[in-house]
């Protein structure tokens, strides 16, 4: 279903006239409001007034994670704090944390963008919505709660943790749509399996899930075992949270960006300059409605490309391909570059293998040497250490062969490998560089 | 005439070993013959038990992976050439051996050996009309 038939379907022409409206005055307002724009324009010599079309979006300079940072906590607000409703903060994991605030309006217009993502993947009025995205200062959890309300559906606040409860939920409350991480979907799938239940006894129809990247071989592993159709979403708290962009379940190509309030552009990492359409790069948006906390030119380090091809379900909106990685997480193995969802892929290829792995990377005499953990389940084990010896090979042989490097495959027992109560640990890295 | 046999992959660490055990022990299930083969990262234990349910459920529950095989329980003469005459039986008629450990017994003229084969059946078939005893399944587990 599209929630918002007009603005979701609207000619080309007329969007773009849209957006350029609104970065005119939102570029504007960052100048006069925000000391740390108004200095990077006039370091960049350009007043927003320079800017006359969508393609002269290129000359602002870009901000990062840590321009984010150094205004931590209030700095980049554009808005008094008396106008400011909400805050947000992402974990900090790798460094300060990002502190994001909103106003009445930015919350409103987060709810809209999430109800149109949960129609967009096949929610709505009557449904009810086991939410176990985490609560609190991750946007996840709110996000699709708004969301949720907003398109009138019911909500369960579950959050995330507790998987036994979360379980007993499912089964007595039927909800009939579930959003969560999908990492910690597979990790509920076999708790589930493990209380001597199956989806299959479940409800649900459809799930909505992102805050990671995750493969299209992963999507086939959930709506095999969970009997339902999976849905990516995306977002980052820093533009505005989930519902920034959302597959739609007609074609589940390509996820459509709300361009009428972001204006996606794909760089090339390492020069800044502009790519064209189809081409893969680091993704940028800039915010074109929010009050709070506005942004402009930011990298997301997100890796995909842009399509804007007309799509089957009727939308105008630009689709992004399932983000591939990031440009962070992509690792550099002797040279070759490798996102752990290139390795996901290869191994979901493999019959019986639970998609749980982990990737380790260690320097040996001055070589990268790549390590894959691969957990051991029912489906996967024999009696014969041969068979487990040539499925080692031929894992290896798989990856070499579709990536074009060495890796060395480990069989691990069921559980070495931690399960996240939200984003999953890929990769670990012992290389001191 | 099958014996079930059960399997558990093991990481190749200081202790799995003895966790397994553990769990057994703490379950009440007798262990009646075990062989591992191991390689440098894993390895797989394979066990004769007297309840095979009981303890598949009490590994599983530990969060072993456990699996199930068929295998054969073969009486051995206990004098020189006993094996021998089985292994070249089996070689004869292109039945091949995958493992082979032996089972505590104690009785002194015959030994007793599980077998994994690759073609079970005919094995057993081949076996018995050669006036060989292979030892029931049932019989195997409460020996």
């Amino acid at each position: 279903m599209i929630y918002d038939i007009e603005l979701e379907t609207m000619p080309r022409e007329e969007l773009e006239a849209i957006q350029l409206r609104r970065l005119k005055t939102t570029l504007e307002r960052v100048y006069f409001t925000v000391p740390f724009y108004n200095k990077k324009f006039k370091d960049a010599g350009i007043l927003p007034g320079d800017i006359k079309s969508l393609e002269d979006l290129k000359f602002i300079p870009f901000t990062t994670k840590q321009d984010l940072r150094d205004n931590y906590p209030y700095g980049m607000f554009a808005v008094p704090m008396d106008n400011v409703v909400r805050i947000h903060a992402s974990s900090g994991t790798t460094g300060t944390p990002t502190v994001v605030g909103y106003t009445s309006r930015d919350i409103d217009t987060w709810a809209e963008l999430m109800a149109r993502s949960l129609a967009a993947g096949g929610a709505s009025r009557g449904d009810i919505i086991h939410n176990a995205y985490g609560y609190g200062l991750f946007t996840g959890g709110l996000g699709v709660h708004y969301g949720a309300e907003k398109l009138g559906a019911s909500v369960i606040p579950v959050s995330g943790g507790n998987s036994k409860r979360q379980i007993i939920i499912m089964k007595d409350f039927g909800p009939t749509v579930l959003t969560a991480t999908p990492s910690y979907i597979l990790h509920l799938a076999e708790v589930a399996e493990e209380m001597g239940f199956s989806f299959e006894d479940f409800k649900f129809k459809c799930g909505i899930f992102g805050a990671e990247p995750w493969s299209e071989n992963m999507r086939r592993e959930i709506e095999r075992k969970l009997h339902i159709s999976a849905i990516d979403i995306y977002g980052l708290s820093e533009v505005i949270g989930p519902g920034v962009a959302v597959e739609c379940r007609e074609a589940k190509n390509g996820l459509h960006i709300a361009e009428d309030h972001f204006i996606p552009e794909i760089i090339n990492p390492e020069t800044g300059e502009v790519l064209p359409d189809g081409e893969t790069g680091e993704l940028v948006f800039t915010s074109i409605t929010k009050e709070a906390f506005p942004i402009i030119r930011y990298r997301t380090r997100d890796v995909t490309s842009l399509d804007r091809t007309p799509c089957v379900c009727g939308r105008s909106l630009v689709r992004m391909k399932k983000v591939k990685g990031r440009t962070d997480d992509m690792l550099i193995i002797r040279g070759v570059n490798v996102f752990p969802s290139q390795i996901e892929s290869v191994l979901m290829k493999v019959d019986g293998i639970e998609p749980h792995y982990q990737l380790v990377v260690d320097r040996e005499d001055k070589l990268d040497k790549l390590t894959v953990m691969v957990e051991v389940g029912e489906r996967l084990f024999s009696d014969e250490v041969k068979r487990l010896q040539t499925l080692e090979k031929k894992i290896s042989n798989d990856i070499k062969e579709y990536l074009g490097i060495s890796a060395k495959v480990k069989l691990v027992e069921p559980k070495r490998i931690v399960r996240s109560q939200g984003k999953a640990v890929r990769v670990i890295d012992n290389r001191e560089i | 005439m099958r014996v079930e046999q059960i399997s558990v992959f093991l990481e190749n660490e200081v202790g799995r070993l003895a966790e397994v055990t553990s769990v057994l022990a703490e379950a009440g299930v007798n262990i009646r013959a075990l062989s591992l083969a191991d390689t440098s990262d894993f390895g797989v234990l394979r066990l004769i038990v007297d309840d095979n349910k009981k303890a598949k459920e009490a590994l599983t529950e530990n969060g072993f992976t456990v699996g199930k095989t068929d295998v054969a329980a073969v009486e051995v003469p206990d004098k020189p050439g006993g094996l021998h005459k089985i292994l070249d039986l089996l070689n004869k008629n292109n039945i091949n051996v995958e493992y082979m450990y032996a089972l505590v017994h104690q009785d002194a003229n015959n030994a007793v050996i599980i077998f994994r084969l690759d073609n079970i059946d005919e094995a057993i078939d081949l076996l018995i009309q050669n006036g060989i005893t292979v030892i029931n399944g049932s019989k195997v587990h409460k020996l």
